[in-house]
């Protein structure tokens, strides 16, 4: 009760103080203002970058395993994994005959080929020469109209599954289903349409790819592209005894000899995950550590600024010390003071950031937004510096001689 | 029991280079409850000082200081506030109110130290104001005021916690002396109504309304003289204040 009558009374006085020095505590408020926003635009920033991380990787199917010649992720020298044997398109199906863990295997292919559309073209899309057992083997399957059958892929029919990016290229203002594209000449009809998948990994998700049937790939566009095989295990509990058993038939397929390491390599999403983490945890220590020292700035500027006002009201600290505050009156006095100045500071940042994220956002296209943990964060944080740089003038207040407070002129 | 009890107090300043300044040598005085009691001296007596130690300001030296019986002399910082707040009503020279707040607030402040609720506060406050005869006067600011109203508002600030003691420094030292006899006569009235009230300034004719005056002179006790009542100044009583 008592602690609390004191804090309101600190409050008033915060306030009256704020109202009788606008420009200079809105000047010193400034610092704060654009400390918070800085720290919290940087947090959001990353918050995005870590949720984009995520929905990327899980574009590539967090129970589909990517079986090649190059790992994704790795330290080791190159030149053992440019030594290693091409992989075959064969494999998919030796792999899928012989699999009790796995429910789809599909060999794929990619190259780079200009598309067209009437009179709309499209440079550098992904062409990708794949079976029906894609659709399963695969981490998207949201898909408007349909894959191709396995009909359609062993019979190599130019038909063709587009992503969201190419329909966009291709067919911003219409349906692109039933339509025939062009890919370098050939004509392929459209079947379906990938769902947006978005992310970091553009290039590598269905947003920029045409999928078409494998036989069609290889007499249009040769057989001597880059080929890996996919697969996804029969449930995510099982992902991990899948790849033991997508191990061993692979190094059968292989007739790698016992003990001598695999020459191949399954890549999972995982993978990007692990190596992405701590890339994340640099960017976002380097991030908050660089924008924490503009806060940081400012928290010195409050201090000053308090330092200021308490040589300022040494006679009404005087006077308050004459009619009985004790010095933990007068050192909550000015640490409300200071929190309030960086509170305030802090709830106006915030609100900028909060604008800033958005017309960001709108801007760029991103789903950027605040999250809420890095609100009530970033309100503590002000509140904690103001009482930290608060606290040196509070206490130099609180200790004063009452006799010689009060002849201060 | 004596409100105040001062047994051979001493004050030395420390002015640094190993200079010494004996602002009060051996003081004792006992003032009674509803005293009215005046202390006089030229500058440099050590009127201030001792003000400052009566008033719980500043501690002495060497000596004892008995409060309503409690020993000050040793207290601490925290103690000394408490004192401060709930035993001492304050009456400065320059008033020093609060100037951002208007009057009532003013006067609230020592309960709001004290830890009284809100609405006891005001109400209180606006008692005491009344009862110095502003009570139309509640929420204008001391730059809205006279100097005689100021100092009511100081005076009620002195009063509102119900102290022990009333200590004036100088109380009319800035007024006009029409304000300033008005002053005067609520100090009496106060006294009166049981207040114990010590007076501290250089006036002889500020003096003169006192029950008993000690004269100070270069930090000792020059004099300490109960003043008959046929030599008071003594206002007739008149309307209630």
């Amino acid at each position: 009760m008592h602690f609390w009558t004191e804090v309101k009374e600190g409050l008033m006085i915060a306030l009256a103080a704020l109202r009788a020095n606008t420009i200079r505590s809105v000047l010193t408020t400034l610092g704060i203002i654009i400390g918070i926003w800085a720290v919290t635009v940087m947090a959001a920033g990353i918050d995005y970058i870590n949720r984009a991380f995520d929905r990327s990787a899980s574009a590539f199917g967090t129970d589909v395993m990517y079986v090649e010649k190059w790992p994704w992720v790795s330290g080791e020298d190159w030149w053992t994994f440019r030594n290693r044997r091409n992989f075959k398109v064969e494999y998919a199906d030796q792999v899928e005959r012989q699999a009790t863990l796995l429910s789809a295997v599909a060999p794929v292919l990619n190259t780079r080929r200009a598309l067209r559309f009437k009179d709309r073209t499209m440079d550098g899309a992904m062409i990708t020469g794949t079976t029906e057992a894609y659709i399963n083997a695969s981490g998207n399957t949201q898909i408007d109209g349909r894959f191709f059958s396995a009909e359609e892929a062993s019979g190599g029919r130019p038909v063709c599954v587009i992503g969201a990016t190419v329909k966009d290229n291709l067919f911003p203002d219409e349906d692109a289903i039933g339509k025939t594209i062009r890919i370098e000449g050939h004509p392929y009809t459209v079947l379906g349409v990938f769902e947006k998948q978005g992310g970091l990994f553009g290039e590598f998700t269905s947003d920029n790819r045409v999928f078409i049937p494998l036989h069609s790939f290889r007499s249009n566009f040769g057989g001597r592209q880059y080929v890996y095989v996919q697969a996804r295990a029969i449930s995510k509990e099982l992902l991990e005894e899948a790849k033991l058993e997508l191990e061993g038939i692979m190094r059968k397929i292989r007739k790698i000899p016992p003990g001598a390491p695999n020459d191949f390599s399954i890549n999972q999403p995982d993978l990007l995950n692990n190596a992405f983490g701590p890339i994340s945890l640099t960017i976002a220590f380097i991030g908050l550590f660089v924008t924490g020292l503009s806060l940081f700035v400012g928290g010195i500027g409050i201090m000053n600024i308090m330092f200021v006002s308490v040589t300022e009201r040494t006679k009404e600290i005087g006077i308050r010390k004459a009619i009985g505050a004790r010095r933990r009156s007068i050192l909550l006095q000015f640490l409300v003071e200071a929190a309030i100045l960086c509170l305030i500071g802090g709830i106006i940042g915030l609100l900028v950031a909060f604008v800033s994220v958005l017309i960001a956002g709108r801007v760029f296209d991103l789903d950027a937004v605040m999250p809420a943990s890095v609100v009530v964060i970033a309100t503590l944080v002000s509140l904690a510096v103001g009482l930290t740089s608060g606290f040196m003038p509070a206490y130099r207040a609180a200790k004063m001689d009452p006799v010689e407070a009060l002849r201060y002129e | 029991m004596n409100v105040i009890e001062l047994t051979n107090i001493t004050k030395v300043y420390d002015m640094g280079e190993a200079q010494q300044v004996q602002a009060l040598n051996g003081i004792s005085l006992s003032i009674a409850k509803n005293e009215y009691v005046a202390i006089m001296g030229p500058s440099g007596s050590g009127k201030s000082t001792l003000m400052n130690i009566i008033g719980c300001l500043d501690t002495p030296t060497s000596g004892q200081y008995l409060f309503n019986g409690v020993h000050v002399s040793e207290m601490d910082d925290n103690d000394l506030a408490r004192i401060r707040n709930k035993e001492i009503g304050f009456v400065f020279q320059t008033f020093n109110l609060l100037a951002r707040s208007d009057a009532l607030h003013n006067v609230e402040l020592p309960l709001i130290y004290a830890g009284v609720p809100s609405a006891e506060r005001k109400e209180r406050a606006r008692k005491t104001l009344e009862h110095v005869g502003l009570g139309d006067r509640i929420h204008h600011k001391p730059n809205e005021l006279s100097g005689g109203q100021r100092q009511r508002v100081a005076i009620a600030r002195a009063l509102v916690t119900r102290p022990s003691i009333i200590l004036a420094d100088e109380p009319t030292g800035n007024l006009d002396s029409r304000t300033g006899e008005e002053i005067m006569e609520l100090f009496e009235e106060l006294h009166r109504q049981g207040n114990t009230i010590i007076l501290v300034t250089h006036e002889a004719e500020i003096a003169e309304h006192a029950h008993r005056v000690v004269r100070l002179r270069d930090g000792k006790i020059e004099s300490d003289d109960r003043i008959p009542e046929s030599k008071r100044k003594v206002y007739a009583v008149k309307k209630a204040i």
